[in-house]
């Protein structure tokens, strides 16, 4: 594959073809786990790691894949790799673990994994597969990691509290308090809050998209 | 049978699948556009909900905890997930085929729902008798099937709707959730579960 391929993969991972913004696939977790940006960004990169080992693996095999039973296949496979990533992160991560809980076994019945498994590693060879799983996986983390934010700071007045508890001791620098404690806004963090916000960063999105003088993307709205 | 009925309540409006624990969102957001597709998926989850949650309780108690294979937990049950859905598939083709006419497309959908899955990680998390758990799985899916109706409706009128153009489709819709998600938070208080 040329260069240029690549970067298109990387590109439209990261922005254009944004899984949360612009296509609006895995929303579960993209609402129960951004009540603070850590959170979100932890849950990310779970997703990530799931999505880009995922993407290999499907491309190896899919030569040897029947179409026929496909879907049950690329099941198994995200399972796998989703109990790899839950044990890894029970062993390793046990506080991040604990807070992100039921959704890391629910990365299973995510549907951005499928989605990129069924329309892109299924046809491609096992780096590209590779590099767009991560890529994916990256952005989501970044939608993420923008919905915590949003909701963090007009919710509780900090952003990424409790990084240095929950992803290691080095990552304290990036704790911050932006508002006195009593200024937050309860709703944010409670489930309307989570609604709210991705919706307004979808309208986001598209402003800047328009005015970068990008057609918006209205792919969603056919599909909802 | 007092905390049966909180329990159930506690389930279905308190805690609500959609809006309180976020799940099975992509279904919300997917097939909300008319009430009638609405209803029919949610009885549909109901069921599905309803039969996989007993077999995954059967499996966890008498393989799963018995053997000590706990860690085989989300492989094993997304399987039993997809049998039982193919299984709901069959019976209804088989029992009534003008429901099996209705629902269709949606039927194998219900695989990758994660409210399904959700709920029976959650009951195992619950360490649940297999009478609660059954009820806990039914109020559940019947607080989902609720909110996807409201919801259908809602979107039904909101397509009538002058939306500023940015706004179109997707954004207004995750804004009215949240003030459903509002109105539901007014439950909190009637039954904790």
């Amino acid at each position: 594959m040329a260069n240029s391929d690549y970067k298109t993969i990387v590109k439209d991972g990261l922005w254009d073809n944004n899984g949360v913004f612009s296509m609006l696939l895995g929303m579960c977790p993209c609402m129960a786990m951004t009540t603070s940006a850590t959170n979100g960004f932890g849950m990310g990169l779970a997703t990530a790691v799931v999505m880009a080992a995922s993407s290999y693996l499907v491309a190896v095999f899919r030569n040897r894949i029947t179409t026929e039973v496909r879907i049950p296949v690329y099941i198994l496979i995200v399972a796998a790799m989703v109990t790899v990533v839950d044990l890894g992160m029970n062993a390793w991560m046990h506080e991040l673990y604990k807070v992100l809980g039921l959704f890391i076994p629910l990365i299973v019945s995510n549907c951005l994994p499928l989605a990129r498994l069924e329309a892109f590693a299924a046809k491609q060879s096992p780096t590209p597969a590779f590099l767009d799983g991560l890529f994916m996986g990256l952005g989501f983390t970044i939608a993420l990691t923008a919905i915590g934010a949003v909701r963090e700071i007009i919710g509780s007045g900090t952003l990424f509290a409790d990084a240095s508890l929950l992803l290691g001791p080095s990552f304290k620098v990036i704790e911050m308090r932006l508002l006195p404690a009593d200024m937050g806004v309860l709703m944010m963090i409670l489930p309307p809050g989570g609604f709210i916000v991705t919706g307004l960063l979808v309208v986001g999105k598209r402003l800047m998209d328009l005015a970068a003088g990008k057609e918006i993307q209205m792919a969603g709205a056919h599909a909802l | 049978m007092k905390e049966f009925a909180l329990m159930m309540i506690g389930a279905a409006l308190v805690n609500n699948v959609i809006l309180a624990r976020f799940l099975g969102l992509c279904s919300f957001m997917g097939v909300t556009t008319r009430v009638d597709t609405a209803a029919g998926m949610g009885l549909a989850t109901t069921f599905v909900i309803t039969v996989s949650s007993m077999a995954d309780w059967a499996v966890q108690t008498y393989l799963l905890d018995a053997y000590g294979l706990g860690f085989l937990r989300t492989v094993t049950f997304i399987l039993v997930i997809a049998s039982a859905v193919q299984f709901t598939e069959m019976t209804i083709k088989k029992v009534s085929p003008s429901l099996f006419q209705m629902l269709g497309i949606y039927l194998p959908l219900i695989t990758t729902n994660c409210a399904v899955l959700g709920v029976a990680l959650l009951l195992v998390e619950g360490k649940m008798g297999f009478l609660s758990s059954t009820m806990f799985a039914f109020a559940s899916s019947v607080g989902y099937s609720l909110v996807m109706i409201i919801f259908a409706g809602l979107r039904e009128r909101l397509v009538l709707a002058h939306v500023p153009r940015l706004f179109a489709g997707p954004p207004i819709a995750f804004i009215v959730a949240g003030m459903l998600a509002m109105a539901f938070m007014g439950f909190s208080g009637i039954a904790t579960s």
